[in-house]
Order: C-alpha cells, then structure tokens, then sequence
C-alpha cells in the first residue's frame, strides 16, 4: 500500500541525504583543490546546475502522477532548433523564445492526450513522440540550412546578469522553482496531481477530470523541457541536434535522487532541485581530480543505486 | 460455453497475431521489391539485424513479464560485447564465450538483488547498474577494436549450406535450449504469477522473490547473447553509450510492437521476436520504398508510434469506464 502524503515533513528524510552528500562533495573538492570554493566558481556551477534543474522540475511534475516523460532530450532540442529557426530574417529576432516555449507546450500536450485519453503507457508514447520529432529535425535542418544561431536575447537570458552576481539561467529557476511550489503545496490541481500519483481512479470517482490533470502536467513538463532548450541554446550560441540526449538521465536521477518515488504519489521539489546540483557538483568533482570517463559513470550509477537504498525501503504490494 | 484451445490463445495473443500477420505481409513486400530479389545474402542481411535486435527483446520481456522493466539491457550488451573483444580469440575461444555468459549473469544478478533484495523501484535499479556497467565496458575497452575469432564469426553470420543463416539457427537453439524449459518449469510460471498478481502469488505460496531475481538473471543471460552476437557481426566492439541506450529503448518498443504488457503478466519471446523483427522491417521496407532520405527518421518514428499506440491503446479494451484505470 502506498500512503496519501500530502505532507512536507514525511519527505524530508532523503533532502537531508542529499545536503549531507553536497556537504561532503564540497568538502572533497575543496580539500583537492583549494580553488573549489571560489564564489565565482560555485557560481559557474550553480549555473550549469540551473539547465539541469529547470529540465528536471519537469522530469518531476510527470513523475509524480507516476507516469514520465522520455521525450524531453528532443523536446528540448525542438525548442531550440525552431525557435532559432524562425528568428531568421530582420526584425524577427524576438519571435525566438515564444516560438520555443509554444512547441514545448503543443508536444507536451499532445503527449499529455495519448496518455490521459488513449491511455498508452508514458513510456513508450513518449518514447515515440521522441522519435517522431527527431525524424521532424532532420527533415527542418536537412532540406536546407535554418539559423541556428541564438538570439541576442536568448544569449542574454543564459550568459546576462539581471541581478548583480547572479547568473540569469539561476533566476529563471529560481523563479520557476516558485512557481512549482506554490503549484504543488498551495493549489488545488497541486493536491489533484499527488492524488492522481496515488490513486487516479479515486481522483476520477470524486468526480475530478483526471484526465485533464494529466494532460495539464505533461504540458506544464514539455514547457520546462523548452525553456531548458532555449536556455542551453543561448549558453552555447546555437541549436544543434541532439544537443539534449545527454540531459534525459541526469534529469531523472536528479528526481530520483531528491527522493520522489518514480511510481508517483510521493515527493519533495526541493529535494528534486538538490539533486540537480549534487549531480552538477559531482560531475565537476570528478573532472577536477581528472578521473577517467569509465571511473565517472561507475561512481555516478553507484550515487543512483546507492542513494534511494538510503531513503528507506518501499513497501511490496 | 468453452472456447477451444486456438479461440483462447488468439484472445490471449491478439496482438501477437496482428503483429506476426503485418511482419509476414511486410517481409513479403521487402523481399519483392527489393533490387535482388530473395537471396540468401539479403536474407542472412535482415536475419541477423533481427536476431541481435530479437535477443535484447527476449532479455526486455523477462523482467516485464515479471512487471518489471530493465533499462541496462542496451549496457549488458555493449559490457559483453567488450568483453568477447578482448577474450572470443585466439586458442581460448570457449573459454571467452564462457566469460562473456559469466558477465551477462553477474549483471543480472546485481539488478535481480537490488529490486528485489534492496526493493529499488526497477527503472531505478537498472537506471544507475547501467552506468556502472557502461563504466566498466570503457575499463575493458577503453577505445573502439579488438579481436574476435574470424572461424567463429564466420561460423555465426553467414548462411549454413548456403542457404539458412546461421544467427536464425542460434535464435532457434536459445529458444530451444533457454526459453522453452523456461517457460514450462516452475520457474518460469512463478515468473508470469508475479506479474499477473503479486499479491495473489505471495498467498499462494509462489517464490516471488527467487523469480524476479532469476527474471533479471536471464535477462542478463540473453543480453550477453546479443552482446557476443554484436561482436561477431561487427568483428570489434566499442563501449558506447549511445548505442546501448538505443538498444534499450528499441527493445521495449519491440516488446510493446509483439504484444507484451507492460503492466505484467502478458507475453513471451515469441511477442519479442516478432516486434523485433517488425521493427527491423519497417526501416528496411522504407529503403525499398525509396522514400526520400530525409523523410526517412520522420516516416520511421510516426509508424513507431503508430504501431506501439494500436499495441497498447487501453481504452478499446475497457468494457467500462472504470476498467481503463487498470
């Protein structure tokens, strides 16, 4: 039996986890190296920890109604590839970034109706929505040469600095990290997503559209995946395929790693937001002491593996 | 009324029927429209595509029947394939191949005891063992090569007599040797019990927690199998990351394709080698097609989806409005 938690408090055993982890990452590396706890640093970090963290706010707001979204590495990749697509051409410039966020909220979606209505597991319609929209990138980038330059203003949204010392990649997380948490612990379709995670036919039978809570959830996911887009695209100046295979598994783990349960119902976002950074601090750790490529997958699976045996067991049915 | 036997199985295996039907018309249009017509080099061709990809489809469908899932799969497969490159040679051949099965079922094993020792979620389990065994696949092989027994691969990928390849005839000696007293032992039901109703087999007295753990344990076995196989197609291996991903997630789609449930329960390697060759046939129809070369991933994805969608629409099976909550 899983339990209706809709408490804070019963998630905070695996947030401690991962302080102390961060805690003692930080002190390793600061001990190996005494420029690793330099603010400007920490900073470079924090800001490569806020691509990742936006992409898995998104990964998580799926994942806790107990379904997930395996077509966030060309969703994001989408929103980047389009929105600097139809910026070419004077004066189109600032068409970039809405442009992105609307593809990202249509694939969402669209995905949201294959699992809400056809009732098609999320993994595998969101596995082949994947498929669909790369096939989609190689026709746009095959049949002749779209911009791919980033936008002056998408530069700007993931190298600029609003506020003095703060990269703007951190406040755009910042601010959706807000949003997220007033969604999951103070509205009502917050409370409707545990509950679907939980139990969805008690959600349908109270006469809630449960339906509708699903496909709202994927499209709120898709819409992260795309502003990670255009956010990646921006620090790296252009949209280029692929550019997200790399961020789908280290956007799960940071879920995973923050303690929410992967078949949904149970979570903490600032758990979620945590295990972003771990995972940043720890890839960054392991670059610093130059340890080998195969050393760095073994230690990250043995942190995924190791990690939730610390949280505490699930129960069998 | 009864339903005799043949009425039972097709309810039973609807899909797998549908999807075997499609395979036979497809493979039939495949071999008439293509420019050489049936020969054995086309077929031994599409064969052993089909066969490697139908081995990671046999390892996925385990653990799924189990109601379980196995994302390390692809990683088993490159780790073994790694493996065969540095020891399927010279005059120590059964002795490689004996590593190479040893590795497959360690792997297994690790999985089978973190899901059900450490009672990790199963995507979880299989997310993180695959990095670490991707790690140890580039502690092997650091970079692409090695060296495979040429009589050995030879052996494997060409045709017998001239005429049936060799890798249909390995994948009817697994089956054989593997799937069959698996299937019928005890084992093997304990299996489909823990998938179809956990609970149910708990009361009963099933050895749920020996099935699982053996569920990944063959998963293993049949993943080292595909992992050898890879690597005397293409005579080395290489630790890549991309490529077992790939394998991963086109093993659960062929799963999904022959039919298999993902809820548990439901499927077998028949259901798994039917997707995986379908899968394999889609993309070779549309070379015959001569579809242009840049619709091809677009056209490849939409018949994806189209195919895992009709697999596994729910809502045309619910008899009430309630059942599609499963």
């Amino acid at each position: 039996m899983r339990h209706l938690v809709i408490s804070r408090s019963a998630d905070l055993r695996p947030v401690l986890v991962v302080l102390v982890a961060l805690v003692s990452i930080v002190a390793a590396g600061a001990a190996l190296n005494r420029n690793f706890l330099s603010a400007g640093y920490l900073l470079q970090q924090l800001q490569i920890a806020a691509f990742l963290g936006v992409l898995a706010a998104g990964a998580m707001i799926v994942i806790l109604l107990g379904h997930i979204d395996l077509s966030l590495p060309w969703t994001l990749t989408v929103a980047g590839m389009v929105g600097t697509a139809v910026a070419a051409g004077p004066g189109r410039s600032a068409l970039a970034i809405p442009v992105g966020l609307a593809c990202g909220l249509a694939i969402g979606v669209i995905n949201g109706l294959g699992v809400a209505y056809l009732r098609i597991p999320a993994i595998i319609f969101t596995l082949g929505m994947n498929t669909v929209l790369q096939g989609l990138m190689v026709l746009l980038t095959g049949g002749f040469a779209p911009r791919t330059e980033a936008t002056p203003a998408m530069a700007w949204l993931a190298n600029g600095q609003l506020v003095p010392a703060l990269p703007n990649p951190v406040l755009v997380w910042l601010l959706l990290s807000a949003g997220i948490l007033v969604l999951l612990w103070r509205s009502r379709l917050g409370r409707y997503m545990l509950a679907v995670g939980n139990r969805e036919v008690a959600v349908y039978l109270s006469g809630i559209n449960s339906h509708a809570v699903i496909v709202a959830c994927f499209a709120a996911a898709g819409l992260c995946s795309a502003i990670g887009g255009l956010l990646l695209s921006g620090y790296s100046g252009k949209a280029y395929q692929a550019m997200g295979d790399a961020y789908l598994l280290p956007a799960i783990a940071a879920v995973v790693l923050g303690g929410t349960s992967i078949q949904g119902g149970r979570g903490s976002y600032v758990g979620t937001a945590l295990g972003a950074i771990l995972i940043v601090l720890l890839q960054s750790v392991l670059s610093v002491i130059q340890m080998p490529e195969a050393g760095r997958q073994i230690i990250y699976g043995l942190v995924i593996v190791a990690m939730p045996l610390l949280y505490g067991r699930t129960v069998p049915a | 009324m009864t339903l005799s036997a043949s009425r039972l199985w097709l309810r039973y295996n609807s899909i797998l029927a549908v999807a075997s039907a499609v395979l036979v018309a497809m493979f039939v249009v495949f071999l008439s429209l293509h420019p050489r017509g049936l020969s054995v080099g086309v077929v031994t061709t599409s064969a052993n595509k089909g066969v490697l990809l139908a081995l990671v489809a046999m390892a996925q469908v385990v653990p799924v029947i189990t109601r379980g899932l196995d994302l390390s799969v692809g990683s088993v497969m490159v780790l073994s394939a790694c493996v065969a490159s540095v020891s399927v040679n010279g005059d120590h051949v059964v002795l490689g191949i004996l590593a190479v099965t040893a590795t497959g079922l360690a792997c297994g094993l690790c999985n089978g005891v973190l899901v059900v020792v450490g009672r990790l979620q199963p995507i979880v389990a299989t997310l993180g063992t695959s990095a670490i065994f991707q790690g140890l696949a580039l502690l092997i092989r650091p970079s692409p090569g090695g060296e495979i027994s040429d009589s050995l691969s030879e052996a494997v990928t060409e045709p017998i007599f001239g005429a049936v390849p060799a890798s249909l005839v390995l994948l009817a000696g697994i089956l054989i040797i593997v799937w069959i007293p698996f299937r019928k032992s005890t084992f093997g039901q304990a299996c489909y019990a823990a998938g179809s109703s956990e609970g149910a087999a708990i009361l009963s007295g099933v050895p749920v927690g020996l099935a699982k753990t053996g569920a990944y344990v063959l998963a293993g076995f049949f993943a080292a199998m595909a992992g050898l196989l890879l690597s005397l197609v293409t005579l080395s291996a290489e630790a890549s990351a991309t490529q077992a991903g790939l394998y991963t997630l086109n093993s659960i789609a062929a799963v999904v394709i022959g039919g298999t449930l993902l809820s548990g329960g439901v499927g077998g390697a028949a259901s798994a080698i039917v997707g995986a060759f379908l899968l394999r046939t889609i993309g070779d129809l549309l070379f015959v097609f001569k579809a242009p070369a840049l619709w091809q991933p677009l056209f490849e994805g939409l018949i994806l989806l189209l195919a895992i969608g009709l697999a596994s629409i729910h809502v045309l099976h619910a008899r009430s409005r309630l059942a599609q909550f499963g």
